[in-house]
């Protein structure tokens, strides 16, 4: 492991990494000091621990990011978890065993990115945020959740376009940037979020509760058009109908028949994590 | 977070800029001035145009990845192009067009790196789809499974190798994308598979370019090299 490349690579992109590591000189010989004595096994650890210094009070730091994608995930996981123990006890109807099956998958996986994402932070000498107290009916506006299939499935792909945003919205943030190991993990969860999307909005499909009148609902996101029939969710959605990437128009793009539907469906958008804390907030008492 | 990718439809740096940022990378890692000399005058020449017997060169750097994003898309449109002009007999109306979404959003995204590459891009390649039997609904669908598949890989094993924060995002706005489609193709085959290959974590897969490109040969008949590609 070379330390000084990582403070580098990172540096290429939080020009004030030093500054933030105390001096340049301090930190190399405070690193060089540490790394002479431990071994090897525990250098990530020590490297961890003196980033958590430097970035912990940032909000931005490798933990921070990691600790925000834990708490969507918390979400997610106890979001499932209820709905199939409902399904489990009869009170949530599922329309078939394919069904059933899909929701119990779903849960396994983001019950997996919890551990995976809590251990990823204790491994590297961090501080692993505790799960918050959820309430799914979002203090009263989705009462019914887990007990009406459709709006527990508007739910649930409003978390899951969500989460693909919110992962997104983090990609290129430095200290991302800066990990390769923690960026692609991250990259293996986000492209895992939008697979779940996908399905769900399938189950919605054909289901057809909370779908407004002519509206197709698709795996993927037209406009900004959330294909649930209220406005509480409109949030997670806007922005999505994007139809220019990186100032190129995508629309009949170099004399191609590219829809505006079309345009805005082939890019998804990042969302900031204040976006997204702000969408999940009405979710989370304590 | 960078001025750069505050805003969804943000410019992305021009050429010299990301020069600058590869000059600085290979500062970083200390070479000896002789060695940077040489190192970032690879960086500067466009070796787009040279067509070794290797196939044709991506490049390397930052522009170099795009030219892999633009490489697998255009296999991708190209495929469904052909699905879509000759679909399978009795294509369910559905099917016809959420399949007909997917080639647009294809078409979108190889357009798009077309026109962001610019004078670096690569030359159009020649698909080689002799191996797909487009009037059998499983031979389609078990190719756009593969590809689809190959292509969130392919985007989240490249994720790391990308220099400038503006591709980054732009690769994740795509990879999502290709990951909505993978589902719902997956979903086609046997209903309930959408994510059936994660690891024990729930992580989806990431593959590095030349194990991409080793697969996604087979079905070019114009080859394409990634040797210049960075590695990490």
């Amino acid at each position: 492991m070379n330390v000084k490349h990582i403070i580098n690579e990172i540096e290429k992109v939080d020009p004030d990494v030093y500054e933030r590591l105390d001096t340049r000189r301090n930190a190399m010989k405070q690193f060089s000091g540490i790394a002479g004595k431990l071994a090897l096994a525990a250098v990530p650890m020590a490297l961890g621990s003196m980033f958590k210094k430097a970035y912990g009070q940032s909000g931005n730091g490798l933990f921070d990011i990691l600790n925000y994608a834990l708490t969507l995930e918390y979400l997610e996981a106890k979001f499932y978890s209820m709905g199939n123990a409902a399904v489990a006890a009869g009170s949530l109807s599922v329309p078939s065993e394919a069904a059933k099956m899909a929701l119990i998958n779903i849960g396994a996986h983001e019950t997996a990115h919890v551990n995976f994402l809590k251990k990823a932070i204790t491994d590297s000498g961090g501080q692993a945020v505790a799960e918050p107290v959820f309430d799914f009916t979002a203090g009263g506006a989705f009462a019914d959740v887990f007990t009406n299939y459709a709006l527990f499935l508007a739910v649930a792909q409003t978390f899951e376009d969500t989460g693909v945003r919110a992962y997104k919205g983090q990609a290129a943030e430095p200290a991302l940037m800066a990990n390769n190991d923690v960026l692609t993990a991250a990259l293996n969860i986000h492209s895992v979020e939008a697979r779940h999307a996908s399905h769900v909005r399938q189950m919605r499909k054909a289901n057809g509760g909370l779908v407004p009148a002519g509206v197709n609902v698709k795996p993927w996101i037209t406009g900004k058009q959330s294909g649930i029939g209220t406005t509480a969710v409109q949030a997670s959605y806007d922005g999505e109908e994007l139809t220019t990437q990186a100032t190129i128009n995508i629309v009949n793009i170099n004399g191609m028949s590219i829809s505006a539907d079309a345009a805005s469906e082939a890019f998804d958008e990042p969302l900031t994590k204040a976006q997204v804390l702000a969408i999940v907030d009405p979710f989370i008492v304590g | 977070m960078p001025k750069i990718i505050e805003s969804g439809n943000g410019t992305l740096l021009p050429r010299v800029n990301n020069i600058a940022v590869s000059r600085r990378k290979f500062l970083g890692y200390g070479a000896a001035a002789a060695v940077l000399a040489v190192g970032v005058s690879a960086c500067d020449k466009n070796d787009n145009d040279e067509m070794p017997s290797d196939g044709v060169n991506l490049g390397s750097g930052d522009f170099g990845i795009l030219n892999y994003a633009y490489a697998l898309e255009q296999l991708e449109a190209a495929f469904y192009a052909k699905v879509i002009a000759s679909p399978y007999g009795s294509m369910p109306a559905a099917e016809m067009a959420l399949l007909s979404d997917i080639r647009d959003h294809e078409i979108a995204h190889r357009e798009f790196f077309k026109n962001a590459l610019g004078s670096n891009a690569i030359a159009g390649l020649t698909p080689d789809f002799s191996k797909v039997d487009f009037s059998s609904r499983a031979s389609v669908l078990g190719t756009a499974k593969a590809f689809e598949d190959l292509g969130v890989s392919a985007y989240n094993g490249a994720g790391k190798l990308i220099t400038n924060p503006a591709y980054l995002v732009i690769a994740g706005k795509i990879v999502s994308v290709e990951a909505r489609h993978a589902a719902y193709i997956r979903d086609l085959i046997s209903n309930g598979t959408f994510a059936s290959d994660l690891d024990a974590n729930g992580l989806d897969k990431s593959l590095d370019p030349a194990a991409v490109l080793a697969i996604a040969n087979t079905f070019l008949v114009t080859k394409v090299t990634g040797k210049n590609l960075p590695t990490s």
